[in-house]
């Protein structure tokens, strides 16, 4: 098609965040001819904003560590529901691709006698997270970037991809547009890979930025893709609440792993309270113990005692906070405290987490080296996402592959922190490899449908029409406060009925999109079409909620309470048929004995 | 009765543009790019705006307010004074594309003259060094490219010697090569040749300016250029080069 800009390539992938990056090392490693295509500047991808860490069993802290233990810490923390291949995988390979970042020129933060450090985090047994400070991802996303300049990837920045293309039954490419001209353009590859994140941009209360509109998710769907675990959507317990302008901010997890505790109004760790049955034991049972592990952490023991129940895994202290806040035992604000001020030296705080300190006393006149913070849940990753090949990371779609957060199955019902940072670099670098092997296997490029693409063209116009009525902004903001409301923390049949009507009525408004202006970065326009992605993803949400009648991990039905054994063997399987969006259960794959052994030790 | 603030925005591109009337209600706590998003979503849904994060980390929404260059996501509403409108424009040393987005495409280019770290082989061994030597380092790793540097520095802002000169940011991402406890490169002639250390004349404006607070002059430039001058300019040096090359 002369009409638009079109590219040709053997490896496209879409997303230059932490995955995308690493994918497109090892695409461009393997001598494939690689495209890295994202929507903003390079380098602003959201893996800029992780924290706390990245979680492998490097034991360098805690000579205990191992990949067994982090392995068994990831299924528990996914309540049983992971890919068990996936976790091993992740598992046994994260030490190596964070050694290989610090051959990349990633300096972490230093034990004692010269290693990388690792912090403590939720759900870790041992200290394990690799960290520079709180901005890790930083630092992570500057080293892939630096890694990656000179190796040969084309980097088309600012560039939003709206859909995968086909030749029958193979990836032919992929079809978008300029941010910047607003023209049209065409990518043709032999594979290529979704590194897209997440979709956290469907919720009110978010850590998510404004990338974050489920596009991986839903161009995988409509392209026929199965996606999985669905219904997990991670709400990170520590978002900020006040004032409303960083309502949703995240705030690590690494303050509660340099000691930080939660407290209610009366000024309770009510933590101590929430411990569920399958972590019984494992934790401090009182403020005593649990400083005794503070206080040898702090100074780089070995701790004699149990952590404390701050550092249960997201779900479970996300769930808590919301109970004390319902019972009238919240801040202010509708949020908890976090105090950080009364267990860290002023200076240790300043170092540790320097820009949280920064971000309290910039955006919400706090000082947390002397001052509590007030803390709620606010929606942050998305553990569903498209179903792929532990190995290879192709979905089930020939050509067609996902890593990152926009991948599925490695979590479970639950993602433990830190393990995200080195989910992406584990399957990024499988999916990049793979995608490369897969275009070396392809003699020729897919064939691009003339009439298709006009076709989609038009479509993407249509919100220039005269015709329609109604603002973009109008209809993501209701968006947003309906899954905040009726497919949030906690969940009933009720509300998840009452959210797949109100997405009809959404879906009929986002018809009735109207945009001014040319097509030159126009946010707006962007926006309405970004309403379609978000649309499908979320009513694949509220589907697969709707279909699991029990509460697991970070899903939660208040008419389903408790988890239940049948349950725990099957992943719910989203899929489209023509029009419609379909939940189909599965049976989990099998686990091999002697990782089973691994989870009862 | 809600407070309201009144925006003056740059509506444009870099061949010609004007700066519009805007009011929009306050709330505790809103940031500049708050009040610009509110436009966006009320009054101009085309409005021009780049921005991640709103939470000072990644660098995308650097922007000129009240004629000071900001991040906007950093720049509390009630910094400023009431009932006086606020400007806000792109940032002026690169080419607006439209509004308040500039093209600094030319920042991508000049890190490509930049060749990756060599990392000296510790064997099997995994590489050791103290935390004083990383956090030496670290401060130049901190930066988030928001490129304010690059908008102020004067070599850049009134004399534009894009062509000659690679700007403070590049300086403290080589400085962050250099100082890296298990570098082993030699940057020294890229410095002096390619990114046109020379032209810098410590004014510190990008001292100033960086939401960071990193020490670029006193930390990263003042440094280097010692470095530099030891390696060309250091008589014994320059008598034993002339021989050599004889």
């Amino acid at each position: 098609m002369d009409k638009y800009q079109t590219f040709e390539y053997d490896v496209v992938i879409i997303g230059a965040g932490g995955a995308g990056l690493r994918a497109a090392i090892e695409a461009s490693a393997q001598g494939a001819k690689t495209a890295l295509v994202c929507k903003s500047l390079l380098g602003k991808a959201h893996t800029v904003m992780a924290e706390g860490g990245v979680a492998a069993a490097l034991a360098n802290v805690d000579s205990r560590d191992n990949w067994q233990v982090h392995f068994r810490d990831t299924i528990k923390g996914g309540k049983f529901l992971n890919q068990w291949r996936m976790a091993q995988i992740h598992a046994q390979e994260a030490p190596q691709r964070v050694r290989e970042l610090e051959q990349w020129g990633a300096v972490f933060d230093r034990t004692r006698d010269g290693r990388m450090l690792q912090r403590n985090f939720g759900g870790h047994t041992y200290p394990r997270l690799a960290h520079v400070g709180d901005r890790t991802g930083l630092e992570m996303i500057r080293t892939l970037q630096d890694q990656g300049v000179h190796q040969g990837i084309d980097v088309h920045m600012e560039c939003t991809i709206r859909s995968i293309l086909k030749d029958g039954e193979q990836v032919a490419g992929c079809f978008g547009y300029q941010r910047e001209s607003g023209r049209f353009v065409i990518f043709r590859a032999k594979a290529v890979v979704l590194a897209t994140g997440g979709i956290g941009r469907c919720w009110e209360v978010s850590s998510n930025s404004w990338e974050y509109t489920a596009d991986g998710h839903a161009m995988a769907m409509w392209a026929g893709a199965d996606l999985i675990d669905m219904e997990f959507v991670q709400f990170h317990p520590t978002g900020m609440v006040w004032p409303p302008s960083v309502k949703g901010t995240l705030i690590t997890e690494g303050v509660r792993g340099e000691g930080g505790v939660l407290l209610n109004s009366e000024g309770k760790r009510f933590m101590f309270d929430n411990v569920p049955e399958m972590f019984q034991g494992e934790f401090a049972d009182t403020e005593d113990e649990s400083n005794r592990w503070v206080n040898a952490v702090v100074s780089g023991d070995i701790p004699d005692a149990r952590r404390p129940p701050e550092l249960l895994t997201r779900d479970v202290v996300a769930r808590a906070i919301r109970k004390e806040v319902r019972a009238g035992r919240g801040s202010p604000h509708g949020g908890v405290f976090l105090d950080i001020a009364s267990r860290r030296s002023a200076e240790k705080i300043k170092k540790k987490l320097p820009s949280m300190y920064h971000q309290f006393k910039e955006l919400a006149d706090v000082d947390i080296t002397t001052d509590p913070m007030e803390v709620g849940p606010t929606c942050h990753y998305m553990m569903g996402g498209v179903r792929v090949d532990p190995e290879t990371q192709q979905s089930t779609v020939s050509g067609l592959f996902a890593a990152g957060e926009v991948g599925g199955g490695m979590h479970g019902s639950n993602r433990l922190g830190g393990n995200s940072l080195s989910d992406l670099l584990v399957f990024g670098k499988r999916a990049g490899q793979f995608a490369a092997k897969h275009a070396q296997e392809t003699a020729t490029l897919g064939d691009i449908n003339d009439d298709e693409i006009q076709r989609q063209a038009n479509e993407l116009l249509k919100p220039f029409d005269e015709s329609g009525n109604e603002n973009p902004y109008a209809v993501h903001e209701d968006l947003r406060s309906m899954m905040q409301n009726l497919v949030g923390i906690v969940r009933t049949d009720e509300d998840l009925r009452a959210a797949l009507g109100q997405l009809d009525e959404l879906r009929a408004r986002a018809a009735q999109v109207r945009v001014g202006g040319n097509i030159q970065f126009n946010p707006g326009w962007h926006l309405a079409l970004d309403l379609k992605n978000m649309l499908d993803i979320s009513e694949s949400v509220t589907r697969a909620a709707l279909e699991r009648t029990e509460s697991r991990g970070a899903h939660t039905r208040e008419d389903h309470p408790g988890s239940n054994d049948k349950w725990g063997k099957v992943n719910c399987i989203v899929r489209q048929r023509g029009s419609n969006i379909e939940v189909e259960r599965e049976l989990l794959p099998q686990m091999p004995d002697e990782l089973k052994k691994l989870l009862q030790e | 009765m809600v407070e309201q603030a009144m925006l003056q925005i740059y509506r444009g591109d870099n061949e010609s543009g004007m700066m519009v009337d805007y009011t929009v209600p306050v709330a505790p706590g809103m940031v500049v790019l708050d009040a610009v998003h509110t436009v966006q979503a009320t009054q101009a849904p085309d409005l021009a705006v780049r921005w991640n994060c709103k939470a000072g980390k990644c660098g995308s929404c650097g922007g000129e307010v009240n004629g000071k260059p900001r991040l906007m996501c950093m720049d509390r509403m009630d910094n400023y004074p009431n009932g006086k409108p606020i400007t806000i424009r792109p940032m002026k040393s690169f080419p607006v594309l439209k509004d308040l987005v500039c093209d600094v495409s030319w920042n991508y280019e000049v890190n490509k003259k930049i060749p990756s770290i060599k990392i000296r082989d510790t064997g099997n061994e995994d590489p050791r060094f103290s935390q004083d030597e990383a956090d030496r380092v670290q401060e130049f790793r901190k930066c988030i490219e928001c490129f304010l540097c690059q908008n102020v520095c004067h070599v850049l802002r009134e004399h534009d010697k894009k062509e000659e000169f690679g700007g403070p940011r590049f300086f403290v991402r080589v400085a962050g090569l250099e100082m890296h406890p298990l570098d082993e490169g030699n940057r020294l002639d890229l410095l002096k040749n390619e990114l046109g250390l020379g032209y810098c004349n410590i004014t510190k404006c990008c001292t100033e300016v960086c939401p960071e607070k990193i020490a670029v002059t006193d930390n990263a430039i003042i440094p280097l250029k010692e470095r530099v001058v030891d390696e060309f300019y250091d008589p014994v040096k320059k008598l034993f080069r002339v021989l050599l090359s004889k």
